[in-house]
């Protein structure tokens, strides 16, 4: 057994003491023949520190497209060739898409918006939309609307949105390459004041952007840093058009072994697939993280690509024994 | 609607002369972008369940 998995064993299994940066390192590099163990150690983790709910999530993008910044992995964005077209999402159908989710169980429904950070239009839009998918849905209303004022995170807070989805996306040293239009240190502002404000915090990225692996480890440390509430990961879908569009995607056995080290060096954290799972892991590879560390999940369909059907996903957690958190268990 | 389909609606190039396997896998996991008719980029909303796609000229199609 590596030293780094038994170290683990003791510090994060039993103490509940995520692994630092070099940690975090060492099981990015374990050989593969080891990757089983750190898979099985990290489910450990989770079962011990989280428990075997797996916490079921829907998203919808209320405002696609035309945005200003430049995240180079974002289809999204006012600035390259993508072909996707700037559209907005009226409320009757928000609150159909909201009811969509809670059918499938979920608990968490976060509406989306690429911007980089509201203006007006967009905030009374949320008023609106909030309030009617509450009068009419039993679910939890989370946003990701990009960077906020102190006045807007008040104006969440007053709406009940009780979660707040931020990506730092990469870690401070690798954001340049990905971003310019803004800084690694306006995201962690925003994440400050949502998490001075009591909402939830919801902070995670995208793997496969170019980073190394010690920025990958990096990156955990930062989050762990953070301890956000939830951490989604994503791996890069390259999308066509975007200055990312022709990266290779992550190595199946590179992604479970980032699930498993992302896992132990964030213990109780929500640990949540979120895109590009698909064409990483397949099927085969999402049991193996649900495995290894993953305690939640986006059903359905994302912000601009599909996913495979919401009844894949809850046949899988109905196989594999790990009940859908419910809605009185959140609350 | 009759009209033959002429462009690839995800590349948006010309999908009579050549297929795109690769256009077709990556549509398993995309909506359309482009109208098969005319070329035109859509307007695509994605939902949890579904989506729709919209042509100005040729009307919005579901899936
Ligand atoms: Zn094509
Ligand atoms: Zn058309």
């Amino acid at each position: 057994m590596p030293e780094i998995l038994d170290q683990a064993r003791t510090q994060v299994l039993g103490d509940g003491v995520g692994l630092d940066q070099a940690g975090v390192l060492a099981v990015l590099n374990l050989p593969d023949e080891h990757l089983p163990a750190a898979l099985q150690l990290a489910h450990e983790v989770r079962m011990r520190w989280c428990g075997p709910e797996v916490e079921v999530e829907g998203i919808v993008s209320l405002k696609t497209g035309g945005c200003p910044e430049d995240c180079h992995f974002c289809s999204q964005s006012g600035l390259f060739t993508s072909p996707v077209r700037s559209v907005w999402l009226d409320i009757p159908s928000l609150v159909e898409a909201a009811k969509q989710t809670a059918a499938t169980g979920a608990t968490e429904f976060c509406i989306v918006a690429a911007v980089r950070g509201p203006d007006a239009r967009l905030m009374k839009q949320m008023r609106e939309g909030v309030a009617a998918i509450k009068a009419a849905v039993d679910i939890q209303v989370a946003a990701s609307l990009g960077m906020l004022t102190k006045e807007q995170v008040d104006d969440l807070v007053d709406m009940g949105v009780h979660r707040y989805n931020h990506n730092l996306e990469t870690c401070r040293s690798y954001f340049p390459n990905v971003v310019t239009t803004h800084s690694w240190e306006e995201r962690w502002e925003t994440l400050r004041m949502v998490r001075d404000s009591g909402m939830e915090v919801c902070c995670g990225g995208i793997l496969g952007l170019g980073e190394t692996v010690e920025q990958r480890a990096e990156f955990a440390a930062q989050l762990a840093e953070l301890d956000p509430h939830e951490v989604p990961l994503n791996f890069l879908n390259p999308r066509p058009g975007t200055p990312l569009g022709d990266r290779p995607v992550v190595e199946g056995k590179d992604a479970l072994r980032a699930i498993a080290a992302f896992r132990l060096a964030m213990p109780r954290t929500i640990l949540r697939y979120a895109g590009g799972r698909e064409i990483t892991l397949g099927d085969l590879g999402t049991r193996d993280g649900l495995l290894g560390g993953i305690n939640a999940v986006i059903v359905g369909n994302y912000l601009t690509t599909l996913g495979r059907p919401a009844t894949a996903d809850l046949e899988l957690l109905n196989e594999l024994k790990m009940p859908v958190k419910a809605l009185s268990a959140t609350l | 609607m009759t009209t033959t389909e002429l462009w690839c609606d995800r590349c948006g190039e010309a999908a009579t002369a050549t297929a795109h396997p690769g256009c077709a896998s990556a549509r398993q996991l995309e909506p359309p972008r482009f109208c098969q008719h005319c070329r035109r980029r859509m307007k695509v909303q994605v939902l949890p369940v579904g989506w729709s796609a919209v042509c100005v000229e040729h009307g919005e199609i579901r899936g």
